[in-house]
């Protein structure tokens, strides 16, 4: 932000202290889904109820925050730069909360298909999950420089990952028509996308509130969308196709 | 006057319905000493604009060339245009004793007179010819105190002096005298800095009342209290006006450096 200090040095401590924290969160929520697609990938339990046990610490690591940001306004009374460094820490430790949330969802998920015999499509998933990983780490390095012009690029490639989770819906719905014994697999898979598509929304999110914290504003184009699966429905005649 | 109004209508395209005080070129030397350069400001009508600034950042010395206060420093000269309802205030055309019934200022200190609360708020309206009897007068200093939110402490106690009142009180009771000609505009040059808490809120709360009737201009230290009661600020520095607009712009994302590194205290 200001590169000058402020008159009342320990006032520059917290607002730096309240960033390392929101990093930390970030790291903690990024490696939480990494974890969680790691146990996707070699089918291990143990990894994912270890995911779904380290959601704690990030929970206690948003309540830190708010605390802290609420310390802050009742103290500091921050005005401008500084309020919205404080505002944009509140609201994005939100986000990572959730964010950390879907990863657990995910690794439940994982304890659950893993009791059933594998099925292919369970390669797409960590293929999406990849593009919202690399997405995550950009939004925290963007936080991190404060550059809004890297959270911007973050924020326009989220097209992308509704694309992926486009095909994967219909993928996964050929695959549950061709044989019902792997409905209950898919269904897993299904809304395991689903919470990878909406930790990209959320990263986003993230993206529009470090422009915010950076210009004042929030971005003014609304955000490329490209996820069609509300819509979509898939016929009998579309499986005949499919299988053809 | 019409020449001059048109002049500025044109150069600001700012309806002059919507603009009670407006200022182009405003530069003020108290000797060799310039202390104000080149300020152009228009104050919304029926509004609180707060001027903020560090301690010698010219924001008084505007507000005293609104009323033409600073006349009566030896050495001091004002240029540039000064408008009050569109009419050049400096014009010669003035009279300087109505001009400050139309703008009225409160400040720093209470400064009630030496006399009873009810001559305080009397005095003005007797010596401009407002009041032709007892009556007239009872009814002007009742209806100025309660404005000023003063009436019920001391309705009882209109013959006691000014100065017996607490210093909350006696603010109010500058107020009510400042109200009591009719003013359109009222100055008030830190009129809290004085004041408890408690004290600054009943003023806080009387501003928000009062801006229904009245133009308010308020210098104040107090960012909080800038942020609390205006709608538009105007930052000053170095006798210059950095930046002027609504006040919750100017509290979240100011556009000048200066202003951003002021309100967030890294420097002033």
């Amino acid at each position: 932000m200001n590169e000058k200090g402020h008159i009342v040095k320990s006032f520059d401590t917290d607002l730096t202290e309240i960033s390392n924290l929101v990093m930390r969160m970030g790291g903690l929520a990024e490696a939480q889904l990494a974890m969680a697609i790691d146990s996707l990938v070699k089918r291990d339990s143990e990894l994912a109820q270890q995911t779904v046990q380290g959601d704690g610490k990030v929970d206690e690591l948003e309540r830190e925050i708010d605390n802290m940001a609420v310390r802050m306004l009742a103290l500091r009374q921050p005005m401008a730069a500084d309020l919205r460094v404080v505002i944009a820490a509140l609201k994005i430790s939100t986000m990572l909360e959730r964010i950390a949330d879907y990863a657990a969802n995910v690794a439940k998920r994982v304890i659950a298909i893993n009791k059933l015999p594998p099925i292919r499509p369970s390669h797409a998933v960590p293929r999406m999950a990849q593009q919202v990983q690399a997405m995550i780490k950009d939004v925290l390095d963007a936080y991190q420089n404060n550059d809004s012009d890297l959270a911007m690029q973050v924020w326009r490639r989220d097209a992308e990952v509704d694309e992926s989770y486009n095909s994967l819906f219909r993928e996964l719905l050929t695959y549950m028509m061709e044989d019902p014994r792997n409905i209950g697999g898919c269904a897993h898979l299904l809304f395991m996308a689903k919470n990878i598509e909406r930790v990209g929304d959320l990263t986003t999110n993230v993206a529009e509130i470090i422009h915010y914290q950076v210009h004042g504003h929030e971005p003014e184009k609304a955000r490329p969308k490209g996820d069609e699966t509300s819509f979509a429905t898939v016929t009998i005649d579309d499986k005949a196709e499919g299988s053809e | 006057m019409s020449q001059a109004l048109a002049d500025r209508t044109a150069r600001t395209g700012v309806p002059d319905d919507d603009i009670a005080v407006s200022g182009r070129d405003i530069s003020v030397f108290y000797g060799e000493k310039q202390a104000l350069f080149d300020v152009d400001i228009d104050i919304p009508r029926q509004q609180v604009t707060s001027l903020i600034g560090p301690s010698g950042c010219g924001k008084s010395t505007f507000l005293r060339c609104i009323n033409r206060m600073n006349d009566t420093i030896p050495g001091c000269r004002v240029t540039g245009e000064l408008f009050l309802d569109g009419e050049d205030i400096n014009s010669p055309r003035i009279d300087v004793v109505q001009l400050r019934a139309r703008v009225g200022m409160v400040f720093q200190k209470p400064n009630p007179f030496p006399k009873s609360i009810y001559d305080n708020v009397a005095y003005g309206p007797r010596i401009h010819g407002l009041v032709k009897n007892r009556g007239e007068a009872d009814e002007i200093v009742e209806r100025s105190l309660e404005k000023a939110g003063l009436l019920k402490e001391v309705k009882d106690r209109l013959q006691e002096p000014g100065t017996g009142l607490s210093g909350g009180q006696q603010q109010r009771l500058c107020i009510a005298r400042a109200l009591a000609v009719g003013p359109e505009v009222l100055l008030m040059d830190e009129p809290c800095s004085a004041l408890d808490p408690i004290a600054t809120a009943r003023i806080e709360e009387l501003i928000e009342e009062l801006k229904a009737n009245y133009t308010i201009i308020i210098v104040t230290h107090s960012m909080q209290q800038a942020a609390r009661v205006s709608q538009k600020t105007a930052f000053f520095h170095l006798g210059q006006l950095v930046e002027a607009g609504l006040t919750e712009r100017i509290f979240t994302s100011p556009e000048d450096e200066r202003t951003q590194g002021y309100i967030t205290g890294r420097f002033g």
